[in-house]
């Protein structure tokens, strides 16, 4: 992709020359849209951002988004995320996938990641189904859910990424609805705004393969923790609401830590300054001497 | 002899066998004497049977040589099993108020010490092994001076520690003056400059002198000795160095640092090697320049932690799916671990591929003396076609993957303005576009493997092409890859002054392979031998696949110790006078042997470090 404008401010500035191929109807359509609305508000230059994926239908993303990007391995996003961020710590590194990309094969770099905390926003396009293989049971399947892999329902239990992230120490806990756009893009734009790991899982329907959690059936449930109040500075509380699944569910912000840990792309001193990226490389004579001689 | 004495130290893990060794090491370095040393240790922090061979040398020793001159036993059982391997001329120092030997073998002389007398009877138990190193130092006719200034700057911070040690040693020194005859070999000391260094040391250092700027890592024997050797030189030389969650993550991460345009490296064992398969091809298809090292140890799967073993070569060769360029290099000696790394850096970057160093145990952990002036060497920093934000031009049309006659496309990292691309693992076109799914297009996909594949052609002119050392016109031809080099060219020259004239072609690079090369070389050979430290013969394998050339004969071993020269002498002896195709090589001397099941209290205290 050639050339780019160097000050953006409209969501079109961010969109790629390629037609996204998602479903008709897909929720990625909305996520998309909506990280694209974000950047622009946010202001930030299309060659300043890394928009790193896994592979899964949502993780063909960054092919549309117009920005640097890596379209890397199944369940890997997170490691090469990262290493990028360490690298060249003056980008917004974004990372972006489904859930059985950052929940299933993924979740040992997931639980890391939280527990790591660089700065990296994390957007999960969740599902509940593996999409791109043609809808096998996913670790947020509901149980009892018939899927191609579990044609007589699902027998295992539902994983609970934002109760698991709460635990896992992440400082920013959001969920988010591809079918309510503008309260989707508050999420977002604090997201990337927060100074160490955020993640924002978002219902993002499979139009095709999962005919149980659709647009209608979240529409029906979620209710916005803004509208009752929700202290999300309140570590006990927000882990209380993450465990509401049912009638009713929250989107929203669950958790955002009023006093964030320092991420550790700060911390590490070998960071403090240029990004490793631009430095030039090699060692002097002198510190070339110096490290033999720890050895004569 | 040809001036050189061959040292064994043994005792229990625990004992203080490797300090012992170090602080021996240590001061021949300083008296410009080569050293080679080889630990033999078993995967146990404390017991076990722990023994070391360091061989010293004014020319530089390739290997651990074939037997011991002298043998510095630290308990009952090193005495007992190394005893009887010392010749004629030979000398045993062991602490006389715990140890009784049982008969020496003829000409060898006994020499035991009083420890309580000259350390004094409140010392700590390792103090047995100063005084015994400070005898042993007069027995090979060597100053005193090289082993204190040792501890000088070994406990540079606790001048009391150096006091009692120099003092313990001075003590073993004299008394050995006065009681014992010394080597009939002597040592000399010369002015050479020389650095005591593991292999691992070296990749570190290699690493850190072409500029490195990310290490990421996840523990495994016997790699870790690379990451022990980052971590504390991180803040200084500014590499962020990071222990992460797995080696999935390590090799993961890398990538993801290299492909925003830094040098990154990391480095495992065979099993976490096997966790990095798929994402090297990622490299491969995305074409990011990372580099791996496998320091290879006793497989399969957990196998032997603590032993060598040249079995990964399938792996390496396999490792992940479809076709992708990548270079695999195996360093040949402890002091090319340093010129490798340099060097794999360089062919990532001018190729943008993944770079394998299959590096092994046997150099990573063994210790060896390098010349200084060798270290301090430059090699030139060469990093292929790199676009920054410091030196691009906008405005122009960019394509990442753009199809050139070299395969190689110009490399903008991220961060650049008007440079904008996605690097996608799904084949994709020149711009990075994805051609995978919905717009499958052959004549695309067959372009894109093309440009690719092209790369191993401009490598395969870049590295060096194996050449034979030794005569041209030879009775036998030993063929051998990575770390058994010294220890083949020793035998080769030993094997010639004995009358069967024997030359060597060595392999460090393995993928590509000069094939016509190889080809024209070993056509004139008139008996071929392969040595390698396998079961099943991969390098004989993977020389068949690339050439069609079948070897004569074969010398494998797999039992965990190294190749002595000896072996491979009479190998090649048995090869020549018996006919025989396959010579499997076994070490039996007690030395090398625990025994089985280990005895009560030795896994007490036992911490794996697997
Ligand atoms: C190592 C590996 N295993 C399996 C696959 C096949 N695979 C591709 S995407 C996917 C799951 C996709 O589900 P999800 O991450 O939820 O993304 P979605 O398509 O639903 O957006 C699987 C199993 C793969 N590409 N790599
Ligand atoms: S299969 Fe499902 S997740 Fe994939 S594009 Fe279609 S609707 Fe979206
Ligand atoms: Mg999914």
């Amino acid at each position: 992709m050639a050339m780019t404008i160097a000050v953006s401010k409209e969501a079109k500035h961010y969109k790629s020359e390629i037609t996204p191929d998602w479903c008709p109807g897909c929720g990625d359509y909305g996520v998309l849209t909506v990280l694209q609305r974000a950047c622009a508000e946010l202001n930030i230059p299309n060659h300043e951002i890394l928009l790193v994926s896994g592979i899964g239908c949502s993780s063909n993303i960054p092919g549309f988004f117009k920005s640097y990007g890596v379209h890397s391995l199944h369940g890997r996003a997170l490691p090469v995320a990262t290493g990028a961020k360490l690298a060249n710590h003056s980008m917004t590194v974004i990372a972006a996938g489904g859930d059985g990309d950052g929940y299933g094969i993924g979740q040992g770099h997931f639980i890391h990641a939280m527990r790591r905390n660089i700065d990296l926003t994390y957007i999960v396009m969740n599902n509940e189904i593996y999409g791109l293989t043609t809808g096998q049971t996913s670790p947020t399947s509901e149980t009892n859910m018939k899927t191609k892999s579990t044609p007589f329902g699902n027998l295992e239990g539902q994983l609970n990424p934002l109760a698991l992230a709460i635990a896992a120490g992440c400082g920013f806990v959001a969920r988010g609805f591809s079918g309510d756009i503008n309260h989707l893009k508050t999420l977002y734009m604090e997201a990337i705004k927060y100074p160490g790991f955020a993640l924002v899982d978002v219902f993002s329907p499979c139009v095709t393969f999962n005919k149980q959690n659709t647009f209608g059936w979240f529409k029906e449930r979620v209710y916005k923790l803004e509208d009752v109040n929700h202290d999300a500075s309140q570590l006990h509380s927000a882990m209380e609401k993450t465990l509401e699944w049912g009638a009713k569910i929250p989107i929203g912000i669950f958790y955002k830590n009023p006093n964030p840990r320092v991420s550790l792309d700060r911390l590490d001193s070998t960071l403090s300054g240029k990004p490793l990226a631009y430095q030039s490389i090699g060692v002097s004579k002198e510190i070339r001497k110096k490290l033999i001689e720890e050895y004569v | 002899m040809k001036n050189e004495l061959t040292i064994g130290i043994g005792g229990a893990a625990g004992d203080g066998v490797a300090s012992a060794g170090n602080t021996l090491a240590q001061s021949m370095a300083r008296l410009g004497l080569y050293v080679y040393a080889y630990n033999s240790y078993q995967s146990v922090i404390r017991g076990g049977h722990s023994y070391l061979r360091l061989r010293i040398s004014a020319q530089k020793p390739l290997n651990h040589g074939n037997q011991i001159n002298g043998l510095v036993a630290l308990n009952q059982d090193t005495l007992n099993r190394h005893l009887p391997e010392l010749l004629a001329g030979g000398i045993c120092i062991y602490n006389n108020d715990k140890l009784k030997p049982e008969k020496a073998p003829p000409g060898v002389q006994l020499c035991p010490l009083p420890i309580y007398e000259l350390a004094g009877s409140t010392a700590l138990p390792v103090m047995q092994n100063t005084v015994a190193i400070g005898a042993l130092i007069q027995l090979m006719g060597l100053e005193f001076q090289a082993l204190e200034s040792v501890f000088q700057n070994v406990f540079a911070k606790k001048p009391q520690v150096v006091a009692i040690n120099v003092s313990a040693a001075k003590a073993g020194f004299d008394y050995a003056l006065k009681h014992f005859k010394p080597f009939s070999e002597k040592l000399y000391k010369t002015n050479n400059r020389l650095a005591l260094v593991t292999g691992n040391e070296l990749l570190g250092m290699g690493a850190a002198v072409a500029g490195c700027k990310f290490y990421v890592a996840y523990p495994m024997s016997p790699a870790s000795g690379v990451l022990h050797w980052m971590a504390p030189h991180a803040k200084e030389l500014g590499i962020c160095v990071r222990q992460v969650e797995d080696e999935i993550s390590v090799i993961n991460m890398a990538i993801g640092a290299a492909h925003m345009g830094v040098r990154s490296i990391c480095a495992t064992s065979g099993g976490g090697f096997a966790l990095m398969t798929e994402a090297l091809g990622m490299a491969g298809i995305i074409e990011t320049p990372v580099v791996a090292i496998n320091v290879m140890r006793g497989g399969p799967s957990t196998g032997l932690p603590t032993k060598t073993e040249q079995a990964d070569l399938n792996q390496a060769i396999g490792a992940s799916q479809g076709d992708y360029p990548r270079i695999i290099m195996a360093p040949i000696s402890i002091s090319d671990c340093f010129v490798s790394v340099q060097e794999a850096f360089n062919f990532a970057e001018q190729f943008q591929c993944p770079v394998i160093i299959l590096s092994e145990l046997l150099l990573s952990e063994g210790n060896e003396t390098v010349n200084v002036e060798f270290l301090e060497q430059e090699i030139k920093i060469e990093r292929g076609e790199l676009i920054t934000p410091e030196n691009s031009t906008m405005g122009k049309t960019y394509l990442r993957y753009l199809d050139t006659p070299s395969g190689v496309s110009p490399r903008a990292i991220p961060g650049t303005p008007d440079h904008l691309y996605v690097s996608a693992t799904d084949e994709h076109d020149e711009d990075g576009v994805i051609i995978s799914d919905v717009y499958t297009d052959p004549v695309i996909r067959k372009k894109m493997a093309d440009k690719r594949a092209r790369k191993m052609q401009g490598i395969l002119q870049k590295i060096s092409k194996p050449s034979l050392e030794g005569s041209n016109e030879a009775e036998v031809t030993i063929i051998g890859w990575g770390s058994t080099w010294g220890v083949i060219k020793e035998a080769a020259e030993q094997l010639t002054q004995e009358g069967i004239k024997t030359n060597h072609l060595h392999f460090k690079y393995l993928v590509p392979f000069h094939v016509k090369e190889v080809l024209d070389i070993l056509k004139k050979s008139k008996k071929t031998v392969i040595v390698e430290m396998n079961q099943s013969g991969q390098f004989a394998r993977h020389l068949s696949a690339e050439t069609g050339f079948r070897a004569h004969a074969h010398i494998r071993k797999y039992d965990g110790e190294p190749y002595e020269p000896k072996h491979i002498i009479n190998g090649i002896k048995q090869i020549l006078s018996q006919g025989k195709e396959i010579v499997e090589v076994l070490s039996t001397e007690p030395g090398w042997r625990t025994p089985h099941p280990p005895g009560p209290g030795v896994f007490t205290q036992a911490a794996r470090i697997n």
